[in-house]
């Protein structure tokens, strides 16, 4: 578990971290109901940065990232992405979204749609790109994420590593600035979990930045710049990978961390 | 300590199954004579189905087709097979066939309905079958106009409108034998662009059918589609001066101004003007079986557009939406459709105001519709249902609005999921249209006691009800296989 399954070395050499900031989080809160999931979180992320989120079950991690496009309402507090300020209003919504892609723990492909369609659905009807353009992009993306081959086939025939793979290409054909990752590899079998940590690893080769929640501890240790640990809906501890693992702070990280990485 | 390890160094070869599990023997073996009870049961059914048969079939095989009434049909009846009445007397149907097809339509224009019923043909095709190329639907049309016009009172006017129609069928015709099939293919999938959208004619089709059923000038048809041109202009150039949502509305309102208002007095004007039309039809002349087809393809085209809308509103952050959604269709589903259509019939003229002719025709396929499209909408909610929360968030993740996320990701899964309920509620409310015969149309139901109270046919009751239940199984039997077909169509992989 501790140990990326990957035998290709990563260049951290293009991984570089600018100074523009893509990402602000201050004094957020959320509730469910009376429930009160994210407590005060601040957070600044900067264009190019590779963050792991990581904590128990139910800490609100990923109830953190899916904030961050919407998908959840956030009830006080500012979030601003790519420099727009997260509001209510629809236009501004769709906005962030069209530069945030996002990636699901089960995929969400559209059944219904051939995986071609799946990926120009979006450019073509958001972004109006011509078809035949768009199907370019598409094909593009699907060459890097190693299943051009697949492309007139429909989700459900392919195996679930390729179609997070898919999912992945998907987001990136709208030319996102940032992705966000809500456990992309907790429903796969581990041989398929390296084909999906490897095109992550690609894309953070390109310089995307990136927020992770993941348990791949090893995906951490090697991509991530930042490991954010979160537990009860707060931001616990943050660090470089290195002092993370080896000499993390808080009591909490501590357990968590010997009953991820202690077997 | 035995010696646990193993290593298979070859790879068994594949075997035939034993002879008992193939062919018509393991056939027989595995469905019915699996066991002795099953073995018992599968005699019993073949011993009960022997006997209903035994019964039905030389009933409906050894009949009298020939007579003139039902004594003629009894003596007949005596003179072949000697005293019994197990026989049947299709003289009844033979003599009456087109009046239960057609109520009291004028006979010289029967071919009115019939034109009707192959252009719907023509027109629904497009939506319900897309490996039929451009070519061959335009084809269709164009036939059926030039059969039309050669059937028609010959005249210079006519004359010209055949060679053009022969002319066209001809040329569509001689593309589409020529057509390889490789090049079909191809021309299917580029969707044959050198040809017009056949679904132009699905969208004309609907003011076109009026008009032939019933009659009278061209221009009431064409001032109610002039409606939906306003609406649209309005929509089209509306939005550079207004908000959207404003835009819809005033769209909205300018189409429903225009129908409720202006559009009487421009058709009649126009009528008296230029009297373009064919000859005039009244309600109470239509019924039989075309009734029931034409309230049965009314109620169902337009339930389920309704049907959406309201699914979708119940499930609106809208809370007045919501609650008027909620409303319609718990109320309409909570009162029978006898107690509508009778409200159809006879209340609706009192909170109408005086003077206003509100054709009953016209009323009852109202009331149908709301009706079915009540049904329609808590079928499509559980489609809603069925449909994973991740599906709308992926749509929402890429930046689709609502109403792309609808159109393209949500509906398609939902009425896909939704298709066997569908296409029941459809079927249900097609078999339904044999109610009005309640409140005095002449459908097909309504038919049998006019043709019970002539004399010569009083006191026949089985002859007509059969005929009126092989009509309807034609039609509900299609459309139960239509929604296997789509659904076996819209299969895609195994999940």
């Amino acid at each position: 578990m501790s140990e990326l399954a990957t035998a290709r070395t990563i260049d951290r050499s293009k991984m570089q971290v600018s100074e523009e900031v893509a990402i602000e989080i201050s004094n957020m809160n959320k509730w469910f109901g009376s429930f009160h999931v994210l407590r005060d979180i601040n957070l600044t992320v900067n264009q190019g940065e590779r963050i792991v989120i990581a904590g128990p079950s139910g800490s609100g991690k990923s109830t953190l990232i899916r904030c961050l496009n919407a998908l959840e309402e956030h009830q006080q507090g500012k979030i601003t992405v790519d420099g727009t300020v997260l509001s209510n209003d629809l236009k501004n919504i769709d906005k962030i979204r069209r530069e945030v892609g996002m990636v699901f723990q089960h995929f969400n492909l559209f059944p219904h749609l051939t995986i071609l369609e799946n990926l120009t659905l979006a450019p073509i009807w958001v972004r109006k790109t011509p078809k035949k353009e768009a199907e370019e992009t598409a094909m593009h993306f699907l060459e890097k994420v190693k299943i051009p081959e697949q492309a007139l086939k429909y989700p459900g025939q392919l195996s679930g590593g390729q179609q997070q793979r898919v999912a992945i290409a998907r987001s990136l054909c709208m030319k996102p600035r940032i992705m966000l990752f809500d456990e992309p590899t907790s429903a796969l079998d581990p041989e398929m979990i390296k084909e999906v940590l490897d095109t992550m690893i690609e894309l953070a080769e390109e310089g995307m930045t990136m927020l992770v929640v993941t348990h791949e501890m090893g995906f951490a240790r090697q991509v991530a710049n930042r490991v954010i640990f979160m537990d009860a809906g707060q931001i616990v501890e943050q660090n470089e990978p290195e002092e993370f693992f080896n000499n993390p702070k808080s009591e909490r990280t501590k357990l968590f961390l010997s009953q991820i990485l202690g077997h | 300590m035995s010696d646990v390890s193993f290593v298979r160094t070859d790879m068994l070869p594949e075997q035939d199954p034993p002879g008992s599990e193939v062919g018509a023997i393991g056939w027989l073996r595995h469905n019915l004579f699996s066991s002795w009870i099953n073995g018992i049961v599968t005699l019993l059914s073949i011993y009960a189905i022997y006997f209903v048969l035994a019964g039905i079939l030389p009933w409906v095989f050894q009949s009298v087709w020939n007579s003139g009434s039902l004594t003629e049909c009894r003596e007949i009846m005596t003179a072949t097979w000697g005293q019994t009445h197990g026989h049947a007397c299709w003289g009844v149907i033979n003599e009456r066939w087109l009046q239960l097809l057609f109520g009291f339509y004028p006979k010289e224009l029967y071919g009115r309905p019939i034109l009707s019923l192959v252009l719907l043909l023509v027109a629904i095709t497009p939506i319900l079958f897309n490996m039929i190329s451009r070519r061959m639907n335009w084809f269709l049309l164009v036939l059926a106009f030039f059969v039309t016009a050669v059937l028609m009172d010959a005249s210079v006017f006519v004359w010209i409108l055949r060679a053009g129609f022969a002319g066209a069928t001809l040329v569509i015709g001689y593309q589409l034998v020529t057509l390889s099939g490789a090049d079909r293919a191809e021309q299917i999938a580029q969707g044959a662009k050198r040809l017009p959208n056949p679904l132009m004619f699905t969208a004309i089709y609907p003011f076109l059918m009026p008009w032939l059923m019933w009659g009278g000038t061209i221009w009431p048809a064409i001032c109610t589609a002039f409606g939906f041109v306003i609406g649209y202009l309005v929509l089209r150039f509306g939005k550079a001066y207004m908000s959207e949502l404003l835009t819809m509305i005033v769209a909205v309102a300018a189409a429903v101004i225009w129908w409720l208002v202006l559009s009487g007095y421009v058709s009649s004007g126009l009528s008296s003007v230029l009297p373009i039309g064919i000859e005039a039809v009244q309600s109470r002349q239509f019924g039989g079986f075309m009734l029931a087809i034409l309230l049965g393809v009314v109620a169902i085209g337009c339930s389920l557009p309704i049907g959406v809308v309201l699914a979708l509103g119940r499930q609106s952050d809208l809370v007045v939406v919501k609650f008027l959604c909620v409303g319609f269709i718990e109320f309409i589903r909570g009162v029978p459709l006898i107690t509508l259509l009778f409200v159809a019939s006879l209340l609706l003229n009192i909170f109408l105001p005086p003077g206003t002719n509100f054709d009953i025709i016209l009323r009852v396929m109202i009331m149908m519709t709301f009706f079915s499209a009540a049904y329609m909408a808590e079928v499509i909610r559980g489609g809603l249902a069925a449909l994973p929360r991740g599906q709308y968030e992926g749509a929402d993740s890429l930046g689709l609005d609502y109403w792309q996320a609808q159109r393209l990701i949500i509906m398609p899964q939902a009425l896909k999921v939704s298709i066997p309920g569908i296409v029941s509620t459809f079927i249900g409310i097609f078999k339904d249209t044999t109610l009005v015969s309640i409140i005095g149309l002449f459908d097909v139901i309504g038919l049998t006691q006019a043709i019970r109270a002539d004399t010569s046919w009083n006191g026949i009751y089985w002859e007509l009800f059969a005929f009126i239940a092989f009509l309807f199984f034609i039609v509900c039997f299609s459309m139960s296989r239509y929604s296997m077909y789509l659904e076996r169509k819209l299969q895609t992989g195994h999940s």
